[in-house]
């Protein structure tokens, strides 16, 4: 079969303008080739910077902000699209090949209906007539599982939530029925039991109208359960390109044979039998009246971990605002050490301030961008132990030792290190007040699989050496299942489970536990259709 | 940073600014005649004896411009650091403190730019006593809204930064996160809005001096120089576009300044994630 | 993200601060902006289980709950803004009996003079005399003419919104215009000379183009009239020809700023996802435009052109000054040098009002091109 899409030794270039030099020219694909075959999928998976969503937009021929395509060549049916007169290329795009974004909030158009823009494209092509178009909407909107599908596409972008949306904008894209669809990372901005439905509306209907494919992804687990074919990029250049079964179950490359371990670890919990360091009493709390939290009551052993799980609005960050003081509950009362704290910031003594450390999400805007590491580690030792001079000197170095970075990082600024060596700063700053606990606010998210696999052994290491405890807040089940002792469930604002992981782990489950366990894709094809036929479809719909 | 890459348009602004500086530090050895010395005939043509001719009393014009712009050039910047200061230590203090402090500084502000800024000072200044220190402060008060306003939105946009959270979960004070945590990140801005009020108010002196209520004569402010010689324009007599000429390049070369600071500091912004 | 979405830098910011010179900057919707305020209380589930009337009026129809809201703050504004023009007037020194008579005047002439303008009444009977009377369109007598104030500000301030008007049915096209160009070439050689030009534009203090444009056109090529001398017998041909040089001057001093506005607007609407998206469909370039951009476009560039004609408002006072044309900003500036109190007091609160009303009238516009608020959940 004659291939549909064949991209042949990429090259693409952008020229940067950093502050205060010469503008540069930076190669960002180089030497890249794929095929897209009829009705098959492709998945670019690769960390960011590894130019997928790049080489995704090539085959629109599109260059984001002054990306230039500067080498070989993109045929789609034998034509190649680098050739075309701008006015070809517009015959292209919206028509034989469509796009789907990541946000598919910022891409729809906030002034007009849904349905019109679903077919938009489709008209201006002349591909169907407007009661044909809005017929064919209508039955994608079925397909994908948008509520009242005949009715939906009456309503604007922000009348309805993200997970339709993205639906929403797979119709738009499937609408003129095209040749080739480009998925860029469709369901990472959701959350993980929106993730999985989304999902399966996508891969429903691909399957259903035929359609190929490149699906543009860092989730190596997510990219398995649709593609037929993977391409790994790093860097811009590719490093393993194969069928779906050969890279996952028999990776040649060690780059990708440590993206399909990475969630290989699980550690067994510790027994529960150390003192109390950590104890959250019936706590509710919220902003002006309105209650984010709900009689919460956990606790957490000396020298353990305690992962706090939830998607976005269940309250997991508003608790770790109450353990820190930033937000005083309305009821309830958090003690440490035995003792109880004081509700706000403000009636904490500098050492009750100490006991307790925090890391946060962005290690970008953690850390004074006008600080230096040495700066930035040596505060809370003059600030809590009054160390100064070459002592502090000594112990700043010590400190970077044990998160693995070394001395030479001393003087540098934010900036001029990578995400997860700024994580590891925030964790070395965290580690200088010598902390009994340290609040985890979701460390790992916003880094790349390898890189946040790298931070959790320094965090489980640092642990063994220093019996600090943590409480992890995460929306990653996954990952609160690798590190934890225990694990407490949070969804809007309740608790709905908590208990050592084996027992949270154990059935019967309660229907929220068990939804978010099951949505949590796992590296193994197939895994997706499993879990479809214990849930069905019609679940997609809410 | 490395001067080379300063683009032409800054220097051309930081040249035309060192220059009007000059003018008015060295005004009394640079200036060949006396500010109000009375050395020809009125509105004498440029050229010839007198450089850029006589006013309309037959004064040097060169040496009045170079001696206003002493006076324009202090009083602009007098009125600007004082509106500055104010504004900055008003708008750091809400966005810290927050609460019923930030309410009440934030709406009495809202109250103060409801009035335009030329009516509200023809209004206060029909009443107050014509004395210069009156003047830079009417001029600072109300420029001072400006600046509170950019100050709170700059500082407010770095206080929610968790840097600033960590700090105060660290337990630092007040003055430690103004000065060392939120301080030192909106240098950037401040300096290009520090110009960019510099500029408005060489021009807002300008205007008001124009309109007879700013500087008093007999001394010399380029504003005041234009109403002085406006009446010779009928005539052909361009005397009075001289004056006009200095206030519109001091104000060029400024904003040509801040226009490269403000550049630098948005691709700072845009540069600083993805090092 | 892409290495690319870091190529392009963002002059957006730098010129939309750049523009945000003199009162413009004054209504453009910051992070404090009473509209943007408002918007997050009525997006802010309200959880208790019954609702106030107004809280379901809110519910129903945020729309016009928002209109309403910034109504009556304009109206509570203007009040305070009446308050404080009295109430300044008031505290400051300086006796205006013995200004008015001059510092020979004796105690007794001093005495009678401030009995006849009401000056031995009590400050609140005083002002609350004066606010009745505003209301009603009686702003007292002057000082100095011992004429109606309201009589003598009636004919002047047709001339002045004469003046803005026609400066700004001439700005605003030519801005938008131009506007729309520097975006069409950005960062390429047309945008960069109308960035320059703009830049110097807007740093010229009016009364210098104005006395250029007077030397230039009335009295070296005699094309024009100067003084702008307008009375009650001229035909609409003799008045525009004698505003043609006033009107030039503002038009040129408000076009800068606004161009330099709208830029920044149209550029910020057209970096956003859904033109890509829209892109990405194979749209031609005018249809982008048409229907993608131009809707989402409107509300930001009404924003601008509303906040320049309240900056044009204030604008004419120098104008008039310079073309002794006979508008409500000279009269007000003769006033401010007497210290004719009742004719400044009036003139601060008409030209405040305009400039509170045509700032409302800038946010309202922008509540009601906001699709999220015009469709509610």
């Amino acid at each position: 079969m004659p291939d549909l899409l064949s991209v042949r030794d990429l090259k693409i270039e952008a020229t940067s303008y950093p502050p205060g030099e010469p503008p540069k020219t930076v190669t960002l694909v180089e030497g890249v080739s794929f095929d897209v075959q009829k009705g098959k999928v492709i998945g670019l998976i690769g960390e960011s910077g590894a130019g997928k969503s790049t080489i995704g937009l090539t085959a629109l021929a599109y260059g984001r902000g002054g990306v230039r395509i500067t080498g070989g060549e993109v045929k789609l049916n034998g034509q190649d699209l680098l050739k075309l007169s701008p006015s070809g290329i517009r015959q292209v795009r919206g028509a034989k090949v469509c796009y789907v974004a990541q946000s598919a909030a910022a891409a729809f158009n906030p002034a007009h209906r849904l349905g019109d823009q679903v077919i938009e494209a489709t008209l201006k092509h002349g591909i169907m007539s407007r009661a044909e178009a809005e017929k064919r909407a209508i039955y994608l909107f079925r397909v994908l599982g948008l509520p009242n599908p005949e009715t939906f596409g009456e309503r604007y972008p922000h009348q309805v939530s993200g997970g339709q949306l993205q639906r929403a904008m797979t119709a738009m894209a499937l609408c003129p029925n095209p040749e080739l669809i480009v998925f860029d990372e469709p369901t990472t901005a959701l959350d993980v039991t929106t993730q999985i439905d989304v999902l399966a509306a996508i891969k429903h209907a691909i399957e259903e109208t035929n359609t190929a494919a490149i699906y543009i992804t860092h989730d190596l687990a997510v990219v398995a359960q649709i593609t037929d074919d993977i391409l790994v990029l790093r860097h811009g250049k590719m490093v393993e390109y194969g069928s779906v079964r050969q890279i996952i179950e028999a990776p040649t490359q060690d780059y990708t044979r440590a993206l399909v371990n990475v969630r290989g670890s699980r550690r067994d919990e510790a027994p529960d039998q150390s003192d109390t360091l950590l104890k959250i009493d019936n706590v509710t709390a919220g902003y002006g009246g309105f209650k984010v939290l709900h009689d919460i009551s956990l606790h957490l052993p000396k020298g353990q971990t305690l992962a706090v799980v939830g998607e976005s609005g269940s309250g997991k960050s508003t608790l770790a605002r109450v353990v820190t003081g930033l937000l005083p509950p309305m009821q309830g009362s958090v003690s440490f050490g035995g003792k109880t704290l004081p509700p706000a910031l403000k009636g904490r003594s500098r050492d009750e301030l100490r006991r307790i450390q925090m890391i946060y999400q962005m290690a970008d805007t953690a850390m004074n961008p006008r600080q230096t590491v040495r700066d930035i580690v040596g505060r809370p030792l003059s600030f809590y132990f009054g160390t100064h001079g070459r002592e502090k000197t000594e112990r700043v170095k010590e400190l970077l030792d044990q998160i693995e970075m070394g001395e030479r990082f001393l003087d540098r600024y934010p900036a001029e290190l990578s995400g997860g060596q700024k994580q590891r700063v925030a964790i070395a700053r965290a580690l200088a007040a010598k902390p009994e606990l340290i609040l985890c606010d979701e460390p790992t998210s916003a880094l790349d699989p390898l890189v946040a696999e790298g931070i959790l052994k320094l965090l489980l290491k640092l642990q063994e050496d220093t019996q600090v405890s943590y409480m992890f807040i995460t929306h990653d089940i996954a990952i609160g299942l690798a590190i934890a002792d225990s694990v407490a469930v949070m969804h809007r604002g309740r608790l709905v489970r908590f208990g050592p992981k084996s027992k949270v782990l154990s059935p019967p489950f309660d229907d929220y536990t068990d939804l978010l366990l099951k949505s949590v894709p796992e590296m193994e094809i197939g895994w997706l259709e499993k879990v479809l036929k214990t849930r069905r479809m019609e679940s997609a719909g809410n | 940073m490395r001067l080379r890459s300063i683009p032409v348009s800054a220097w051309v602004g930081m040249a035309g600014i060192a220059l009007a500086l000059v003018c008015a530090i060295f005004a009394p050895w640079l200036a060949p005649h006396g500010e109000s010395e009375i050395v020809g005939d009125i509105w004498q043509p440029m050229g010839g004896q007198f450089l850029l001719g006589t006013d309309n009393l037959g004064r040097d014009l060169l040496s009045r411009l170079i001696f206003g712009a002493r006076t324009t050039i202090f009083v602009a910047l007098a009125a600007t650091v004082l509106s500055f200061s104010l504004g900055m230590l008003l708008s750091f203090t809400a966005a810290v403190t927050g609460g019923l402090v930030d309410q009440t500084f934030s709406r009495f502000n809202d109250l103060m730019m409801a009035i335009p800024t030329l009516i509200f000072a023809l209004v206060v200044l029909a009443v107050l006593p014509q004395q210069l220190w009156i003047l830079i402060l009417v001029m600072a008060v109300l420029d001072s809204t400006r600046v509170y306003r950019i100050g709170r939105a700059v500082a407010l946009d770095v206080a929610v930064m968790e840097f600033v959270e960590a700090a105060r979960l660290r337990g630092e004070g007040t003055g430690w996160i103004i000065f060392r945590e939120i301080l030192p990140n909106t240098l950037s801005p401040l300096l290009a809005e520090f110009g960019l009020r510099f500029a408005f108010s060489i021009l807002f002196l300008s205007t008001l001096s124009f309109l007879g209520l700013g500087i008093q004569p007999p001394a010399a402010d380029w504003g005041g120089m234009v109403k002085d010689n406006k009446d010779g324009i009928i005539f052909g007599i361009s005397a009075a576009l001289v004056p006009g000429a200095a206030i519109a390049i001091l104000t060029i070369c400024v904003n040509l300044v801040v226009d490269w600071l403000m550049k630098r500091t948005s691709s700072l912004k845009g540069g600083r994630g993805d090092a | 993200m892409t290495a690319g979405g870091q190529t392009t830098p963002g002059p957006d910011l730098a010129t939309a601060a750049a523009a945000g010179e003199s009162p413009q900057s004054d209504g453009v919707a910051g992070p404090d902006s009473p509209t943007g305020k408002t918007t997050l209380h009525t997006s802010i589930p309200n959880d208790r289980g019954t609702l106030s009337p107004w809280g379901r009026f809110n519910r129903r129809s945020p729309l016009a709950a928002l209109i309403l809201q910034r109504l009556a703050l304009s109206i509570a504004l203007l009040f305070a803004v009446s308050l404080l023009i009295f109430g300044g007037v008031e505290a400051l020194p300086g006796d205006f009996a013995t200004t008015y008579l001059g510092q020979s005047a004796t105690p007794q002439a001093v005495a009678n003079i401030r009995k006849d303008l009401g000056l031995d009444q009590p400050a609140t009977t005083r002002y609350v005399h004066w606010l009745g009377g505003a209301l009603q369109g009686d702003f007292g007598t002057s000082w100095a003419s011992r004429q109606s104030v309201s009589e003598q500000i009636g004919k002047r301030l047709g001339n002045s919104l004469f003046l803005a008007f026609f400066a700004a049915i001439i700005s605003i096209p030519l801005a938008v215009i131009l506007g729309m160009l520097a975006v069409q070439f950005r960062d390429r050689m047309p945008d960069k000379i109308i960035n320059v030009i703009s830049l110097a534009a807007i740093s010229l203090p009016e009364f210098f183009v104005g006395y250029l444009l007077i030397l230039f056109f009335a009295v070296q090529m005699g094309v024009a009239t100067f003084p702008a001398t307008v009375y009650d017998t001229m035909t609409l041909g003799e008045r525009l020809s004698a505003i043609a040089l006033p009107t030039a001057t503002l038009v040129l001093v408000v076009l800068a700023h606004m161009m330099r506005m709208t830029r920044a607007a149209i550029l910020n609407v057209m970096s956003s996802a859904y033109v890509e998206t829209a892109e990405l469909k194979g749209l031609s370039g005018l249809t982008i435009i048409a229907r993608h951009a131009a809707p989402n476009a409107v509300a930001p560039v009404i924003n601008v052109i509303a906040l320049n004609l309240a900056y044009l408002v204030v604008g004419v006072v120098v104008v008039e000054v310079v073309f002794v044309y006979p508008g409500m900003g000279q009269y007000m500036v003769d006033a401010v040098t007497v210290r004719d109190m009742p004719v400044v007091q009036a003139c601060g609160l008409i030209f405040a009002a305009f400039y509170i009303f045509l700032n409302m009238m800038a946010d309202i516009l922008a509540i009601i091109a906001n699709p999220r608020l015009r469709h509610p959940r």
